[in-house]
């Protein structure tokens, strides 16, 4: 049991850490959240930045410690984050690698890792969000294509991605789990509409995309017929496994800032407050030890994070929240002023329980998978 | 980085789970309950042969000359079986104290303003004058209170939480067991969501809490020890009430374990001060 680098990570953590202190000046400002093909191009330009500075794989290619350093040096050097290229390098890209032919992975890895393509998830249905294998959104084959037709719902970054993995239903006669595929989309086809959706936080987040006779080449069927379950199941391995691992390393930075902010305009004095940051700082701490609990079990293990991950996804969303009511609790009346920092912050944390598996569902992942409790009713 | 159990300290684990299970079954553990106060010497004895409070003391002072991190793999054994005794007093004592190393001596702490086991220790460390006998909730640790409480030794402080780890690791365990066995409505209770959620928590507040005191065992970083601390605090006492819940009228019972893990987890909150010296002490390190 140890915590302390290799000597080629320590490495790797130096190198990095001297590069992000040269290339962080010079980035060019965060644009509006609200100025979509300027958030593209942001988070397009910081990868290709990555790219030419042999970066990019990382997330991929890297092993599961090198990755951590990665992130937790990019948090703590104020790096972007992933933004726009969050399906394309944490889910869609990995599952690519993992189950895709030659042709695939030479068709749709190296634009993903150069920053020249964007990819949404396409999973959830108005009527399939938890239940994920109820999804009805059908393809049938004809020739050479399969024909789509169906809807798709809170599709981040819809607007500006290029490709959808798309999970379609291609046998209504099988079993729910057993009749659907897992295809990559072009958004450009005809046939898809996006309708932006609004966010509580007031932003367009997520879209609702409309699927009418859209055709898409067999070619890009990632894995067989009527094996997107499986195929499936690995992207979400991916996307509970590392995917929030940094933002662990932001919330720390974030509660020192709320510490000193509390410092500052006289919270601090009361001892509820401190006592609660104080619980704060020991959770996130925590949170990071797990993380890097289930990374070394992984590494042991030689595969990707397992269930453990559902661990670290049901008690950080949590903890993310908890740290942003605190922050209101340290600005006061400012708290209802959307101008000042935290406050979108705290509105879209609100998501963190629901995205990626709601918290009920992870609990029961726990229940039936960790600890071998009866199927659930 | 290699954050997981070497082979020797998983051995050495199950080597104490081992020795515990043999030495200190459920039938004693229930014989103690009945016959309070006293300590089972032989135990204790036993305990010193198997280098339990000589762990950490170095080869050349007659010790095991292990870590930090081994002795908190034995402790989360020792909480585990809910093994009475002023134990992290004992371990702290060994090469000071003589004869407490080899188990022949029992040596209590004032920690906080506590004081267990005044009356059957041999030795008593720490200013005890005007300790005032408590009626102990825990029928498995008596106390005193004392006027001048003693500041917190870190080392006392990430033991206790290693105790409270494996307490809150076998609540978690009591808590499955029972709802994979006991039938309400046709089926085992465990099939239903509400109770499997409150098993699901039981699992991610201990694995959150091993996480946290692994790390700082490792670190020996006083902010990582007061984090371990909280969470493992919390994990032992939701725990218990959690899987006292699951228990039902059970678990109301003095025949059923679940109330022995919930007071020691209480005594082991209050003991090297309170949850709030260890919150303050984290908020104080994040401006500073
Ligand atoms: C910000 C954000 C971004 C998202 N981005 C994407 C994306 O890019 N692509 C994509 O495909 N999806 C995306 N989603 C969708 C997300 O995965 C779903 O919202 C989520 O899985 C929940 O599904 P639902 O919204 O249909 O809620 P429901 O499934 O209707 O759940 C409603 C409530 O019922 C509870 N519930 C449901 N089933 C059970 C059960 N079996 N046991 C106990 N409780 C249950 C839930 O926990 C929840 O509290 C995003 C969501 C958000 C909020």
């Amino acid at each position: 049991m140890d915590l302390c680098d290799t000597p080629e990570e320590a490495e790797f953590r130096a190198r990095l850490r001297e590069w992000l202190h040269e290339v962080l000046p010079g980035l060019p400002p965060k644009p509006d959240p609200a100025d979509w093909p300027g958030r593209r191009a942001y988070d397009l330009g910081w990868q290709r930045t990555l790219y030419d500075a042999g970066y990019a794989d990382v997330h991929r290619n890297a092993s599961p410690a090198l990755r951590m350093i990665f992130l937790e040096e990019s948090e703590k050097a104020g790096a972007p984050y992933v933004g726009a290229n969050f399906v394309g390098l944490l889910h869609a890209g990995p599952t690519i690698a993992a189950e895709g032919t030659d042709a695939q992975r030479a068709r749709w890895l190296p634009p993903i890792l150069r920053g020249e393509e964007v990819w949404c998830q396409g999973f959830s249905e108005p009527d399939a969000g938890s239940d994920l294998a109820a999804l009805r959104t059908r393809a049938r084959r004809d020739g050479d294509d399969y024909v789509v037709t169906g809807g798709k719902i809170w599709t981040s970054h819809a607007e500006v991605a290029d490709w959808c993995e798309l999970l379609v239903r291609t046998d209504p006669d099988a079993p729910r789990h057993h009749g659907i595929t897992w295809l990559a989309m072009p958004m450009d086809a005809e046939g898809v509409t996006v309708r932006p959706l609004r966010t509580l936080a007031g932003s367009a987040e997520f879209a609702e995309v409309f699927l009418d006779e859209v055709r898409v080449p067999a070619a890009n069927r990632v894995g067989a017929e009527n094996d997107g379950w499986r195929v499936t199941m690995v992207t979400l391995s991916f996307e509970r496994g590392t995917a929030f691992v940094g933002e662990v390393v932001a919330c720390r930075r974030t509660l020192r800032q709320l510490a000193c902010g509390a410092r500052e305009n006289g919270r601090w004095d009361d001892p509820a407050l401190r006592r609660r940051l104080g619980r704060l700082d020991a959770e996130f701490r925590a949170l990071w030890r797990l993380t890097q609990w289930n990374v070394s079990a992984a590494m042991a293990g030689g595969g990707v994070p397992g269930v453990g991950g559902s661990v670290f996804k049901l008690r950080y969303s949590a903890a993310r929240q908890e740290l942003y009511d605190t922050a209101a609790d340290v600005l006061g009346p400012d708290a209802l002023d959307l101008d000042r920092p935290w406050v979108l912050d705290r509105l879209s944390s609100l998501s963190y329980t629901i995205a990626a598996g709601t918290s009920q569902i992870q609990r029961n992942i726990v229940a039936e998978r960790m600890l071998g409790l009866p199927k659930g009713r | 980085m290699r954050f997981q159990l070497s082979e020797d300290q998983r051995a050495l684990k199950m080597g104490v789970r081992r020795l515990l299970e043999r030495r200190f079954p459920r039938e004693a553990l229930r014989a103690a309950v009945d016959a309070p106060g006293r300590i089972d010497r032989e135990l204790w004895r036993a305990l010193g042969e198997a280098g339990f409070f000589a762990l950490t003391l170095p080869e050349a002072e007659g010790g095991v000359g292990l870590g930090r991190p081994e002795a908190v793999l034995a402790f989360e054994e020792a909480g585990r079986a809910l093994l009475p005794g002023p134990l992290v007093a004992t371990h702290l004592a060994a090469g000071a104290v003589p004869g407490a190393a080899a188990g022949e001596t029992v040596v209590a702490a004032v920690g906080g303003a506590l004081v267990e086991w005044l009356d059957a220790a041999d030795v008593v460390r720490g200013d005890t004058s005007g300790a005032v006998p408590l009626r102990s909730v825990d029928p498995l640790t008596p106390l005193h209170r004392v006027p001048r409480p003693a500041a917190a030794d870190p080392l006392a402080v990430l033991l206790t939480a290693a105790e409270q780890l494996g307490g809150a690791v076998r609540l978690s365990e009591l808590a499955v067991q029972h709802a994979r066995t006991r039938q309400q409505f046709g089926r085992p209770i465990g099939a239903f969501q509400a109770v499997q959620h409150l098993c699901a928590d039981l699992l991610v507040r201990a694995e959150t809490a091993r996480a946290a005191v692994y790390a700082a065992a490792v670190t020996g970083d006083p902010g990582d020890i007061a984090a371990a601390r909280l969470l493992a605090d919390e994990a032992a006492v939701r725990g218990a009430r959690d899987c006292l819940q699951v228990h039902g009228g059970m678990g109301f019972t003095w025949e059923a374990d679940v109330h022995l893990h919930l007071k020691r987890a209480w005594v082991r909150a209050q003991r090297n001060g309170s949850v709030t010296d260890s919150e303050e002490l984290l908020a104080a390190g994040l401006v500073s």
